[in-house]
C-alpha cells in the first residue's frame, strides 16, 4: 500500500470580509433604551464582537450573525430586522452560485469539510450535476470508513496509456514494455483559469499548491519560464510551436490542441522524449463528429483526451448544449463501444465547482477532472468577471501573496479530498480509479422521475 | 396552559392557544402603529383577527403574525381606513424573507408556527402546503373531485389510524390513531425538554416517539408505552433493560441525511448527563460507525432481529434504512428477516450535524423511494404483511398525505416538531453552544429557554391541525379511512408529468 496521502491544511484567513446571505438592519430611532437590551443577550455575542472593517469601511456584524432571529423578535419596538443581502444574491452566476462561492471561501479559509445542522435546505434537483444522486451501501455491501481514518481510501490516479493485455513468452517472461505513466494523488489537475487577475504571484501559488498536493497543472507556454522551479508539475500547453528535445526533457506531460495535425505532432513530441505523455485538448462535444474525434485520437496513441466544456460546464458551441456530465457519458460509451476505453484516460474541464462534481464526473465516465475557477474562488474571487473587460478586481486577486494563495488552494483541495472520502466511503469504494464509469452507483433524475412519477402520473397521451 | 400538566403524565390532546416564547412572532406582514396613535382602540374593534388588543386603556403591541394582509387592512371597514389619526400602516415584513431555505420556505415556517400556536391553519395567504424546492412533494398536487364523492362522510369521523403490526404473530397489536410518529432524535443532539415535549405530544395523540441513538434517560420511564428505543451502530446506551421497556424497537442502519456515514456527536455536546446515559466519557466526541460491523448479509440482519425479538418477546421491530438504488431489495430483505415495520429515511431528512456534501448528494429523495418500494412489495405479494413508514423531508400535512398516496402506510417526522418549537432553520445546531433557541442544545442556560408544558402543547396543536387537514383531504377524495389512500397515486398530479391540476387549497373549510 502506498504511503497514506494526507493534505496538510491550516487556517488561512480571508483578506476581505465575506459576503453573507442576510444582514441586520438596525433602526436606532425610537429606541427605548431598555435596561436589558436584546443586543446584550445575543447568544453568539455578535453585538459585542462586531468591529469596523477598514477594508470595506463597514461593520462586520453580518459576518458574525448566525440568524437566530432572537433580537429581531425580542426588541420591544421591533427596531431590529434581518433582510436578504442583494450583494450576496448578485454573486457569481447560475453555475457558480452564491452558495457555492461562499462555501468555497469557507473551505479555503479553514481547510475543513462544510458541516451544518438540520437537513438539506436547497433545491430538490437542478440542471447538470444536481440531477444525479450517488449511491450508498445498505446492509450487504461493506461501506468504508475513510473520513475517520480507520480505513484507507485511495484517491490516486495514473495518467497514461495502459496496454489492453500483457504478453509473455513461453518461459513466462514479460514481453510487453512497461508504459510511462504519471501518478497524481488526487483525481484533479489544475487547468488554465478562463478569466481572473492572473499575476505572476497567482501562477506561482497554483504551481506551489500543485506541487504540495502531488498533482500537476496545465500551463500556458508564456508562463513556463518564470515557473521553471516547478517544472515537474507543469504540463505545458503547446499551442503551435514544437520545442526541441532539451526543452521538453524537463516535462512529464504536455498538452496539444485539437488541430488537424494533432496526431503528427503527438508522434513528433513522443519522438523527442520517449516517456513523454501527450494529452489532446478537444472541445467537449457530444455530436457524432465530436465523439468520433475522441475515439480517433484515443486510437492514434494519445495518453489522455482532455474534453473542455465552456466555463459553465456546457458544450462549447452554441447555447442549449449538453451538460458536461452528459458529454462524458457519451464519450465514455463511445470509447467502450470502440473497445479502447481501458487503454486511454478521459479528463474533463468546465463547470467543476464543488467536490461532488468531481466524483459525479468520474461516475459518468471520466478518469479525472480539471479544476479552474474554484482555484480563483479560493483566493476570494467573486466570479464577477470584471477582469475580462479590463476592469478592476474587487479583491485585488493579483496582488495577493503567493504563500497565502497557495495555502488557500491547498485548504480547498484538502476539504474536497475529505468530501471524496465521504462519498466514496458511503458507496463502499476504496479506490478513486474504480469510480470511472460506475454508472450503477449513480441515480439519474431522468430515470427516477420516469420510474417513480411519469409511469404512474403521466398524462394519458405522453 | 393546562393547570394539571404534571410532567410525568400525558396531557389531553385538546388545543390550547400557545404563543411564541420570544416576544414578537414573525409574520409575513408588519403592522406599524406610529406615535400619532391616541389609544382610541378603534382598530381593536375592526380587526377580525385580534392583531390589535387593549392593554389596560392603551393599545398593546400588535400581533402582526395574525394579520390577514395588506388588502384586508385597506378595506373600508378595517384598520388603516378606520384609524382617526391615520397611525396604522401595513406592509410586508422585511425580516420574513430572510428566514428559512428552499425546502422550509418562510411561508412554511410561519404557517407551522401558526398551527403550533393556534391549532388551525393560518387565515391569511401563507403557503402552508409546499415549499419552493422545485421537485418531489413540492411539484405534486392533489386532484380533488369537483363534488365530494361521498357526501355521507362526516369529516371528523374519518379514520386516520395505522396498524403497525400486520403480522398476527402474537406481538403487540399496535394501531396508532394518527399516521405519524416521532423520529429518532437523540438526547444530546436535542435537549431533554425538547425530547420530552415530543414524547408527551405524540403520547397525548396515542402515538410514539423514537429515542434516537443516545440511550434512554430515566425521565422517559413514565412514557415507556409511547417510546421506540433505537438500536444503532454505536450501541450507545443500549442495554437489555432498555430493549425490554418498550413496545417497539428500531434497528437503525442508516440516516437519510448522512447515509453510509454513521453518526458523530461533537465532544462539546457530550456533557456529564449525556456521557452517563451513553456510558462514555464527557467531552469526548462520539462516533457511531457505519455500518453495523456485525451485519454484512440479510442472514446477519435476521440474526440481529431474532436476538431483539428474543430479548423482548412482545415488541415490534422496525428497520430503519436510507434510500440506495436497491432500496426495494433492502425492504424485501427486512421483511424476510422478520421486521414488522420497514422505515425508509430519504436523503433530504434532518440531522443535528452532517457534511453538506452528504445531505445533498448521497441516496435518493424519499419521493422516489416510496413508489419503488411499495410497488415492489406489492409485486412480491407481501405488501399487506409489513408496514411501510417513510421519513426524510416530510414537512406538512400535505406531504404526509402525498407520501401515503405514493404508497406509504404512515410517516415519521422530526424537523416539523422542532419548527413547532420555533426552530428558524438557521442550520447552526452544531455550532458553539448549540441552538440559540434552546431546542437542539445541552447548554444549561439555553435549555432553560423552553418550558416543557409549552413545548408539549405546541406540538399537540400542530398534530391536531395536521389531523384535521388529513381528514379534510380524505373527505374531499371520498375516503372513510386513510388506509384507502395508501398507494392511490391516481389522486395526485405532478406538475411536470400531468395535466395542469386545479388548486388543492383546503382552507375554505378549515380556516
Amino acid at each position: 500500500m502506498p504511503k497514506k496521502y494526507h493534505i496538510d491544511v491550516q487556517h488561512t484567513s480571508n483578506r476581505y470580509p465575506t459576503i453573507g446571505r442576510s444582514g441586520i438592519v438596525d433602526w436606532g430611532e425610537g429606541c427605548l433604551k431598555c435596561a436589558q437590551c436584546v443586543k446584550s443577550q445575543c447568544v453568539y455575542d455578535v453585538y459585542r464582537e462586531r468591529s469596523f472593517s477598514e477594508e470595506i469601511l463597514a461593520d462586520t456584524i453580518d459576518q458574525l450573525c448566525k440568524s437566530c432571529f432572537r433580537c429581531v423578535q425580542g426588541c420591544p419596538r421591533r427596531l431590529i430586522h434581518k433582510t436578504t443581502n442583494p450583494e450576496w444574491e448578485a454573486l457569481g452566476d447560475d453555475v457558480y452560485t452564491p452558495e457555492i462561492i461562499c462555501a468555497t471561501w469557507a473551505q479555503a479559509e479553514s481547510g475543513r469539510i462544510p458541516v451544518s445542522g438540520a437537513g438539506y435546505g436547497g433545491s430538490f434537483s437542478g440542471p447538470g450535476f444536481d440531477s444525479m444522486w450517488t449511491d450508498m451501501s445498505e446492509i450487504v455491501r461493506p461501506t468504508r470508513d475513510g473520513i475517520h481514518g480507520r480505513e484507507y481510501i485511495s484517491t490516486l490516479i495514473d495518467i497514461g496509456r495502459k496496454p489492453a493485455m500483457l504478453k509473455f513468452d513461453n518461459d513466462g517472461n514479460l514481453l510487453s514494455e512497461t508504459w510511462p505513466n504519471l501518478r497524481v494523488s488526487l483525481p484533479i489537475i489544475f487547468d488554465i483559469p478562463p478569466f481572473g487577475d492572473l499575476s505572476s504571484t497567482v501562477w506561482k501559488a497554483m504551481a506551489l499548491a500543485a506541487s504540495r498536493l502531488d498533482t500537476v497543472m496545465v500551463t500556458p507556454l508564456s508562463r513556463i519560464e518564470e515557473l521553471s522551479e516547478f517544472s515537474s508539475v507543469l504540463v505545458p500547453l503547446l499551442e503551435t510551436d514544437d520545442p526541441d528535445a532539451k526543452w521538453i526533457g524537463r516535462f512529464r506531460m504536455v498538452e496539444i490542441p485539437n488541430t488537424e495535425d494533432a496526431v503528427e505532432r503527438m508522434r513528433f513530441l513522443k519522438g523527442l522524449k520517449s516517456d513523454l505523455l501527450v494529452s489532446a485538448r478537444v472541445p467537449a462535444l457530444a455530436s457524432h463528429e465530436g465523439l468520433q474525434r475522441v475515439v480517433d485520437l484515443a486510437r492514434a496513441g494519445f495518453d489522455l483526451i482532455h474534453c473542455v466544456a465552456d466555463e459553465r460546464g456546457y458544450e462549447p458551441e452554441g447555447n442549449g448544449g449538453l451538460h458536461i456530465k452528459d458529454v462524458i457519458r457519451r464519450a465514455h460509451a463511445a470509447l467502450l463501444q470502440d473497445r479502447t476505453r481501458d487503454e486511454i484516460g478521459l479528463m474533463v474541464t468546465g463547470g467543476i465547482a464543488m467536490a461532488e462534481h468531481v466524483i459525479k464526473s468520474m461516475l459518468c465516465g471520466a478518469n479525472l477532472v480539471c479544476v479552474d475557477v474554484p482555484l480563483l474562488i479560493a483566493l476570494e474571487c467573486r466570479v464577477c468577471r470584471n477582469c475580462r473587460d479590463g476592469g478592476e478586481c474587487p479583491v485585488r486577486l493579483g496582488q495577493s501573496d503567493s504563500l497565502w494563495a497557495a495555502r488557500r488552494i491547498i485548504n480547498l483541495m484538502g476539504a474536497w479530498h475529505n468530501q471524496f472520502l465521504e462519498m466514496m466511503g458511503a458507496m463502499g469504494i476504496r479506490e478513486a480509479r474504480r469510480l470511472r464509469g460506475e454508472q450503477g452507483r449513480v441515480m439519474f433524475m431522468e430515470d427516477l422521475e420516469r420510474d417513480s412519477f411519469a409511469k404512474i402520473l403521466g398524462r394519458p397521451n405522453s | 396552559m393546562h393547570p394539571s400538566n404534571v410532567w410525568s403524565e400525558l396531557p389531553s390532546r385538546e388545543v390550547v392557544n400557545t404563543p411564541s416564547r420570544f416576544g414578537h412572532s414573525i409574520g409575513k406582514y408588519m403592522v406599524v402603529v406610529s406615535e400619532a396613535c391616541n389609544d382610541c382602540l378603534k382598530c381593536v374593534a375592526v380587526c377580525p383577527e385580534n392583531v390589535f388588543a387593549p392593554q389596560g386603556v392603551k393599545l398593546a403591541p400588535t400581533r402582526d403574525h395574525l394579520c390577514l394582509g395588506i388588502d384586508c387592512s385597506r378595506r373600508a371597514d378595517r384598520c388603516v381606513r378606520n384609524c382617526p389619526v391615520n397611525a396604522i400602516r401595513v406592509g410586508f415584513n422585511p425580516s420574513a424573507k430572510a428566514l428559512g431555505d428552499k425546502r422550509w420556505t418562510p411561508d412554511l415556517l410561519m404557517s407551522a408556527w401558526y398551527m403550533a400556536e393556534t391549532g388551525r391553519l393560518p387565515r391569511n395567504d401563507l403557503e402552508y402546503r409546499v415549499g419552493a424546492s422545485g421537485g418531489g412533494f413540492d411539484k405534486l398536487r392533489f386532484v380533488f373531485p369537483k363534488r365530494p364523492p361521498r357526501p355521507d362522510l362526516a369529516r371528523d369521523k374519518i379514520d386516520t389510524s395505522v396498524r403497525l403490526n400486520k403480522k398476527n404473530d402474537g406481538r403487540w397489536p399496535i394501531e396508532i390513531p394518527i399516521p405519524i410518529y416521532g423520529g429518532g432524535m437523540s438526547f444530546g443532539s436535542i435537549s431533554q425538554i425538547t425530547m420530552l415535549s415530543r414524547i408527551k405530544a405524540f403520547g397525548a395523540w396515542g402515538s410514539f416517539t423514537c429515542t434516537g441513538e443516545g440511550g434512554y434517560p430515566e425521565a422517559l420511564y413514565p412514557f415507556d408505552d409511547h417510546i421506540i428505543t433505537q438500536v444503532a451502530t454505536g450501541l450507545f446506551g443500549v442495554r437489555e433493560e432498555t430493549i425490554q421497556r418498550v413496545k417497539i424497537i428500531e434497528f437503525k442502519y442508516a440516516q437519510g441525511a448522512k447515509p453510509g456515514l454513521g453518526g458523530h456527536l461533537l465532544g462539546s455536546k457530550v456533557t456529564e448527563a449525556v456521557a452517563r446515559i451513553r456510558e462514555t466519557v464527557p467531552g469526548s466526541s462520539l462516533f457511531s460507525p457505519f455500518p453495523f460491523h456485525s451485519v454484512y448479509s440479510v442472514e446477519d440482519h435476521k440474526k440481529h432481529i431474532d436476538w431483539m425479538k428474543a430479548v423482548n418477546p412482545r415488541a415490534l421491530v422496525s428497520v430503519k434504512v436510507s434510500t440506495p438504488t436497491d432500496v426495494d431489495m433492502v425492504a424485501v430483505g427486512s421483511y424476510y428477516a422478520g421486521a414488522h415495520i420497514i422505515h425508509l429515511d430519504g436523503s433530504y431528512g434532518g440531522t443535528g450535524a452532517a457534511p453538506d456534501v452528504a445531505k445533498k448528494n448521497i441516496a435518493m429523495p424519499i419521493e422516489y423511494a416510496i413508489p419503488k418500494v411499495h410497488n415492489f412489495l406489492t409485486e412480491e405479494g407481501i405488501r399487506d404483511e409489513i408496514t411501510l413508514i417513510v421519513s426524510g423531508g416530510i414537512r406538512t400535512a400535505f406531504d404526509i398525505a402525498k407520501a401515503i398516496a405514493l404508497g406509504a402506510d404512515g410517516v415519521v417526522t422530526g424537523t416539523s416538531e422542532l419548527v413547532a418549537l420555533e426552530c428558524v432553520r438557521c442550520h447552526n445546531c452544531e455550532s458553539g453552544r448549540g441552538c440559540a433557541r434552546g431546542i437542539a442544545t445541552t447548554d444549561l442556560e439555553l435549555v432553560g429557554l423552553m418550558d416543557l408544558a409549552w413545548g408539549t402543547q405546541r406540538i399537540i396543536n400542530m398534530l391536531h391541525c395536521w389531523r384535521e387537514q388529513l381528514q379534510e383531504i380524505l373527505c374531499r377524495l371520498g375516503m372513510a379511512s386513510i388506509k384507502e389512500l395508501v398507494g392511490r397515486a391516481d389522486v395526485l398530479a405532478h406538475l411536470d408529468h400531468s395535466a395542469e391540476p386545479p388548486d388543492d387549497d383546503i382552507r375554505d373549510r378549515l380556516r
